[in-house]
């Protein structure tokens, strides 16, 4: 059993890592062609994504695309997971599926019905129908953690601030706000990290005038190899490899992921 | 067991009563960080229960809650227009595009015919749609293969390690699909992956490259597949009581008996459960068998989006992501039905 359980552990490891090891030899090959063993050590294709005005470029848009739309998702979900969380609503269970559709269907449905949409308005290939559609589409990720937040929420501490004489608005300011801020943190930040990521979307509704960073690869990728595109994953690898080292060493990433309690106690 | 399942995607929290057979309980197929905050363990609502101390940090349950006063309704309105204008409203759109009339060479104007829907039903596209059914199941049994083994593996290692894997697992899963695909292409490829190396080594005669291809598709569909698959997995195996194991290993059952015989029945909702839920993700990739098969390994998503930009047949293109959607909700819907099950049982 230690042997399978070893030589699972490393199929696993190995299959997780693999393709992103020969992507980090060849974004630091001297040659502008993917050849093995590497010609030598550089780092042009990292400064290139700096100094070359395309790649920066496509940068910027999905940085803005993506801070935008994560924003314009936590708008949407955040009164409504509160609204449906504290009161008694009769079509709730049909808001919170409205809500969570969108991203529940395959993006490809999502990234028609824009494009169907923006052709029949009229308002073809602008940098807010892609921010529109993604802040929709993702929207469903803070509505999903502020939900979690309202429901391992003490109740009791609203209503004292009622019973103390804070009117809804001021409640809502004052005490559920600060409390459901670290899951409007989350939801913003997952939300963010695939807004970036995102192709299929943006491709459709605006690829041929919005060029995002995923489109600017994919279309590297069809006239050819650059080694860029090596260097480029690679910076995405760390900083979502950044992120999650930091979660788990000042966060609790086990019971984000849904660890159970006990186990988390039984570990330390 | 499969009570959490649900949660962790959110839905269920609300009101377990009210929602135990709706489509709605079952989550997102693609979970992501942010899915997967943990609910309270059930071990733990259950002590807290019978130490009286019932609501406290477990919210409130529908009917305990207060009636909307008109404001409430006022705050939904920004969230509810968003959603009913840009989701809904394009879906409708999409629905009377896919009977609208395409003009050859140009775009397409409002009808009210069949075509499109009968040319879903001939050959070429009957083809794509079973092809991606048949290599999402596979690239779902793959994942869940390795997976599964590896999850429980994991949720049994000491916090180190356990935790470095967790982070490998993440990153994995924060890559992108143009990431995945492209550094697929590089393993796989002549130039500088695994075909070249080995040649390097001595231990082929000459390098091939091994995409694009069947099992170069299969391969990265499993890839970004397996991380969601850990994620769906992974609370539930933490919740499998480590006395259940200890007492069949003291009967005298060998650990691999006991993973079979006893950890692997168990499990059997939440393996369905996952199973299912990667299916549908993988159904919805675009950039892996775009990047890593021929024509012929497409899935539903480029046949798709390829309708679109390459022979601007938006009604057509239509019909199909219609098509795609029913399946998908299919999946979905059999997904909460052996969610509610399991938690009957539980």
């Amino acid at each position: 059993m230690r042997a399978v359980r070893a030589s699972v552990t490393a199929i696993a490891v190995l299959f997780l890592l693999a393709p992103l090891a020969v992507v980090a030899v060849v974004s630091f090959n001297e040659s502008r062609y993917m050849d093995f063993p590497p010609d030598g050590f550089s780092f042009a294709w990292y400064t290139e994504l700096i100094s070359d005005t395309g790649w920066r470029g496509s940068i910027e848009t999905s940085l803005l695309i993506a801070v935008t739309s994560a924003a314009l998702a936590v708008a949407i979900a955040t009164p409504l997971a509160y609204v449906l969380r504290t009161y008694r609503i009769r079509l709730s269970p049909l808001l919170y599926t409205l809500g969570i559709l969108p991203f529940m269907l395959p993006p490809v449905i999502s990234a028609l019905g824009a494009t169907v949409f923006w052709n029949a308005t009229n308002h073809i290939g602008h940098i807010e129908n892609v921010i529109v559609s993604h802040g929709i589409f993702f929207s469903t990720l803070p509505l999903v953690t502020i939900s979690l937040a309202m429901e391992t929420m003490d109740p009791s501490l609203p209503e004292a601030a009622q019973t103390l004489g804070a009117d809804h608005r001021t409640t809502f300011r004052t005490v559920t706000m600060p409390l459901l801020l670290p899951s409007m943190v989350s939801g913003y930040a997952a939300a963010f990290v695939l807004s970036l990521n995102e192709y299929i979307i943006s491709f459709l509704v605006a690829g041929f005038s919005v060029t995002t960073l995923p489109i600017k690869i994919v279309n590297g990728l069809r006239y050819g190899f650059e080694p860029t595109i090596a260097a480029v994953s690679i910076v995405f690898i760390m900083i979502a490899a950044t992120v999650f080292t930091l979660f788990a060493i000042f966060g609790n990433l086990l019971r984000f992921l849904g660890a159970d309690p006990a186990v988390i106690e039984r570990q330390r | 067991m499969g009570k959490s399942f649900g949660r962790r995607h959110g839905v269920v929290l609300m009101d377990q009563s009210s929602w135990d057979d709706t489509l709605a309980d079952v989550g997102p197929p693609r979970p992501s960080p942010g899915d997967a905050v943990s609910p309270q363990s059930s071990r733990d609502t259950r002590a807290k229960r019978s130490s009286g101390e019932t609501s406290r940090g477990e919210g409130r349950a529908i009917s305990e809650r207060r009636a909307a006063p008109p404001g409430a309704y006022g705050v939904l309105a920004f969230p509810v227009a968003m959603l009913v204008v840009f989701f809904l409203v394009p879906f409708a759109i999409m629905v009377a595009t896919s009977f609208y009339h395409r003009i050859e060479g140009a775009f397409y104007e409002p009808a009210f015919e069949l075509a499109n829907w009968q040319r879903v039903f001939t050959r070429v596209p009957l083809e794509r749609t079973l092809f991606s059914i048949w290599i999402s199941l596979l690239a779902g049994a793959l994942c869940i293969a390795v997976a599964f083994p590896f999850t429980y593996f994991l949720t049994r290692m000491r916090r180190r390690p356990h935790v470095t894997l967790l982070i490998v697992v993440m990153s994995a899963l924060s890559l992108s699909e143009v990431i995945v695909a492209f550094s697929w292409s590089v393993l796989l490829g002549r130039a500088a992956g695994l075909p070249n190396i080995l040649a390097w080594l001595g231990l082929a005669d000459e390098a091939q490259a091994w995409q694009p291809g069947f099992v170069a598709v299969l391969l990265g569909l499993s890839y970004i597949a397996f991380p969601y698959c850990v994620l769906t997995l992974y609370p539930q195996l933490t919740r499998l009581d480590p006395e259940v194991t200890e007492a069949a290993q003291t009967l005298g059952a060998s650990p691999w008996r006991t993973f079979w015989t006893v950890v692997v029945p168990i499990m059997r909702p939440t393996i369905v459960a996952g199973f299912l839920l990667v299916f549908v993700f993988t159904l919805g990739s675009y950039l892996i068998s775009f990047f890593l098969g021929r024509p012929e390994h497409w899935t539903l998503s480029v046949y798709i989006s390829d309708q679109v930009s390459f022979n601007a047949n938006v009604p057509f293109a239509s019909a199909m992501a219609i098509l795609l959607t029913v399946l998908s909700l299919v999946v979905v819907v059999i997904v909460s039905i052996v969610e509610s099950r399991t938690r009957r049982l539980v």
